[in-house]
């Protein structure tokens, strides 16, 4: 671990922009330089963690935070190692600085599995720096010495709070090995910790991108070409650049930036910008994918993922097959803050503040863009309004840096609700085909499955459950390539591959006359004993969920209610549901999903279970009715009038279980996702007998004259 | 450009806009009041809701030029300390996931409670529903709305 001494960790503050010590209150550059001075005394024990002499303890949460409560979670793990007082704790986003981490970044549910350790040895290592400095003022052994909520405390009840050793224990060398926490020690993981941005959230505190502000600072919106496949032809800005408040019209790439002096007059001359495009590659409409899927679901050859056994002949001498297929639309990431950033590129380096999960790709990018070295950019990561992926990418941030060169002065790119939904990067489409081969005692003895997908790369996880419990099996992919752009969209590819698979497992136990749940347990129970091939999940967390999710849920035991079932691995961590509809004068009424999820400790408990709902209300809500359909290359859908997002209304009741089992913890951003689509729709199976095979389910054929509510 | 004279907050603030911006940009470009957000601009997502009179209102959709002498209220200004029974509540149940849309859900709850202090689960939905949480808190808003409204009793 990196020790910096006081004049360092200065240094480190002011070289990132100023506001590092301020939760980002941007009143004026200078202003923040001013405070972070007069908070200065602090002692930096290292990366996630300094104590001032007044008690004061700060953790830097490294991480983005999207409303996956990271800036919450991850300083309750160097807390608890620290054992400190949670009252006492500041936490303060750190901007990008990749000596101090790495893996600053949001995705993937990846953070926790991979900081664990390190935030547990931030938290311990300081603390026993702590009790030395005590034991040298004591003249006693270090071993003798407790701690407790933020006190060193001396066999005889004397006690030292840490602000008081903080500057004597800055000056130790720091330990290599320390010792971490046994897990029944745990004050403060495992208990809910409210979100400790809650009171700057619910007084309207600055806290996200588009909330930035600074003294000079210009604005801009960028007219980017409607339709994928069509470039910038002509540009015609006349009218624009005489209207109130426009200071500047600038074309760069296939970018018009109208930049001016407030939100409204931008968005206003915007309207009066006469722009010609013209044709830059294929022009593609939803119509176009649907022949495509029904094409590249027979074309011969395929990208072969996994091949067990001996598939043509088990589906030779199959006594049953069932052969079914699933698709779904592309999709918006849609999150309520849309795309923006602040760029201000100077002769002297770079200045990126905003939203971003990556902000090391938007370092990079920049870099590169402009030709510099990356160690001339700062990167302050404010708060995001959601992410869900979209922030994955950096485009958004390398168009704001571009406009702010040509220009010469600072300037906060925002994208209207328009532009964020019909700016790319979506969820690709994807069409399966599954085909099951069963033997005359109902046992699945071939399972294939194609996927194809429209910039979708691997649209199949072939190491995922069935694969290992079945004797032959076979996935393959085709891949379209498409000027529409995609992008990571929460849980990729499994938001709808776990759907397909888990509604099509439902008709495959139908027809081997077997339960739903029963069947998935037999088939990890052969997984377990005769593996076939390689298996990356974990057979008996798989089950343990299942189980517990059946127990939860009271399996098969309710009478007027019919439930569906579903399970799935993603992102480490593992997740059942059971979702229950009841039938109220002969309309599906969605009363409740049970989830039950092992993700390991759970750190945050209050965070973790909002995960795990929300999560499910996000699965349900795409699965109803969320679609972005193309017109000769141009999003149909494009702002919340008809791209449709989960409302108030339209949730059911929800409760969520963890699997208690003192592992090592995962991530949850992710995971509660991608199983409810098909505990929903295998519900609806059983209520009304109509099979849903598209997303989003409300505007399918099947569901046709038939009113589905949801109710908490 | 024309000057307008409006109160926000109980302060009279005056600004120097085109008569037809949005009181969402002038509260956020004009008077740095940034806690009511920008979602949609088309008065569908309730993240830039504010009271009007008491009364929730989307401020995307109202021009400055309509707003008078109406008396607006933002998150900023529903309580001096953050400690409005609905902002209470939120803390409470811990409501906010990415938090973007929060001050809009709380701006229609507490218009909601003030005039129906003990609204019914379909008086909830109803006031609730014009809101969308993409995170999908709206569970806790359910319950933050329900504890608000024991805490005004």
């Amino acid at each position: 671990m990196m020790k910096t001494n006081r004049r360092g960790f200065i240094k480190l503050g002011l070289s990132a922009g100023g506001g590092l010590m301020l939760g980002f209150n941007w009143s004026s550059a200078v202003a923040s330089i001013e405070n972070f001075s007069a908070a200065a005394t602090h002692v930096d024990f290292n990366s996630y963690l300094a104590i001032s002499p007044e008690d004061v303890i700060t953790i830097f949460s490294p991480n983005p935070e999207l409303g996956q409560n990271i800036k919450t979670s991850f300083p309750m793990v160097v807390a608890e190692e620290l054992d400190a007082d949670w009252k006492k704790v500041k936490v303060v986003q750190a901007p990008l600085d990749t000596k101090k981490y790495d893996r600053q970044l949001t995705g993937g549910s990846g953070a926790v599995p991979h900081s664990w350790e390190r935030l547990r040895k931030a938290g311990a290592t300081a603390r026993q720096m702590l009790m030395e400095a005590a034991a040298k003022r004591w003249s006693v052994s270090a071993s003798t010495l407790t701690t407790n909520a933020g006190f060193v405390i001396h066999p005889d009840g004397r006690k030292l709070t840490y602000g008081e050793l903080a500057t004597e224990a800055g000056k130790l060398s720091v330990p290599a090995d320390v010792k971490l926490k046994d897990r029944k020690d745990f004050k403060l993981i495992g208990t809910a910790v409210p979100n400790v941005d809650n009171h700057d959230m619910i007084t309207g505190k600055p806290l996200f991108g588009l909330d930035f502000y600074r003294e000079g600072m210009l604005h801009a919106m960028i007219q980017r070409p409607a339709s994928f496949g069509m470039k910038l032809k002509s540009v015609d800005a006349t009218a624009v650049k005489s209207m109130p408040g426009i200071v500047d019209v600038v074309t760069f790439k296939n970018n018009v930036a109208i930049v001016g002096k407030s939100t409204w007059e931008i968005m206003k001359a915007r309207k009066a910008l006469k722009v010609e495009y013209e044709k830059d590659g294929n022009i593609e409409s939803t119509s176009d994918h649907d022949r495509l899927f029904k094409e590249l679901l027979d074309k011969p050859d395929a990208t072969v993922r996994r091949k067990d056994g001996d598939v043509e002949a088990a589906f030779k001498s199959a006594a049953q097959v069932i052969k079914r297929e699933y698709q779904c639309p592309f999709l918006s990431h849609a999150p309520m803050e849309p795309m923006n950033f602040f760029a201000h590129v100077k002769a002297d380096g770079v200045e990126l503040i905003g939203p971003t999960q990556t902000p090391d790709r938007a370092r990079n990018a920049t870099a590169t863009l402009l030709g510099i070295s990356p160690d001339k950019i700062t990167v302050d990561i404010t708060r995001l309004g959601g992410g869900f992926g979209r922030r994955l990418q950096a485009d958004y941030v390398v168009e704001a840096a571009e406009l702010s060169s040509l220009i010469k002065a600072p300037v906060k790119v925002t994208w209207s609700r328009e532009d964020d939904m019909m700016g790319g990067s979506y969820r690709p489409a994807v069409r399966y085909r599954f085909e099951a081969a069963l033997d005359a005692k109902g046992n699945l003895i071939g399972y294939k499955l194609r996927g194809v997908g429209i910039n979708a790369g691997n649209s199949t996880r072939e190491d995922n459950f069935p694969s290992g419990a079945v004797d032959n099996l076979l996935i393959e992919s085709v891949d379209h390539q498409s000027p529409i752009t995609t992008g990571a969209w929460r849980a990729p590819i499994t938001n709808f591959l776990a759907f397909a698979e888990q509604a099509f497992l439902d008709e495959v136990a139908l027809a081997a006359k077997k339960d739903p749940v029963q069947f998935r347990l037999e088939l990890l129970d052969r997984a377990k004993q005769t593996p076939i091939g390689a298996i990356r999940y974990d057979i008996d967390r798989m089950k343990s969920v299942i189980n517990l999710a059946a127990e939860k849920s009271g399996w098969g035991k309710k009478k007027n209610l019919a439930q569906g079932f579903s399970v799935y691995f993603s992102h480490r961590s593992y997740v059942a549901q059971v979702a229950e509809v009841e039938m109220v004068k002969g309309n599906p009424v969605l009363r409740k999903i049970y989830a039950a999820s092992d993700c390991g400790i759970v750190i945050n408990k209050s965070g973790a279970r909002q995960q795990v709902t929300g999560g499910i209300v996000d699965g349900l809500g795409h699965a109803l009715y969320g679609q972005v359909t193309f017109k000769e290359g141009a999003a149909e859908q494009r702002n919340f009038n008809n791209y449709r997002l989960i409302r108030y209304k339209e949730v059911p009741e929800v409760e969520v279980h963890f699997v208690d089992n003192g592992i090592d913890p995962t991530g949850l951003g992710e995971p509660a996702l991608p199983p409810t689509g098909g505990a929903v729709a295998n519900a609806l199976f059983k209520a009304t007998g109509k099979r849903l095979y598209n997303q989003p389910f409300t505007l399918q054929e099947e569901m046709k004259g038939v009113k589905l509510e949801q109710k908490m | 450009m024309a000057a307008f004279s409006i109160t926000v907050n109980g302060e009279t603030k005056s600004v120097d806009v085109l008569p037809d911006t949005p009181l969402l940009w002038v509260l956020r470009d004009s008077l740095g009041l940034v806690g009511t957000k920008y979602g949609c601009g088309i008065a569908q997502c309730g993240s830039c809701t504010v009271h009007v009179n008491g009364n929730a209102v989307r401020s995307c959709s109202l021009p400055i030029s309509a707003v008078g002498s109406n008396k607006i209220t933002t998150i900023e200004g529903l309580s001096k300390n953050g400690d409005h029974p609905v902002q209470q509540a939120w803390q409470e149940v811990d409501v906010p996931q990415c938090g973007y849309c929060q001050a809009g859900q709380i701006m229609s709850a507490a218009a909601l409670l003030s005039k129906t202090p003990a609204p019914t689960d379909e008086q909830i939905s109803t006031a609730m529903n014009g809101n969308i949480c993409r995170c999908g808190t709206y569970h806790r808003i359910k319950e933050a709305v329900v504890l608000a409204s024991s805490k005004m009793k």
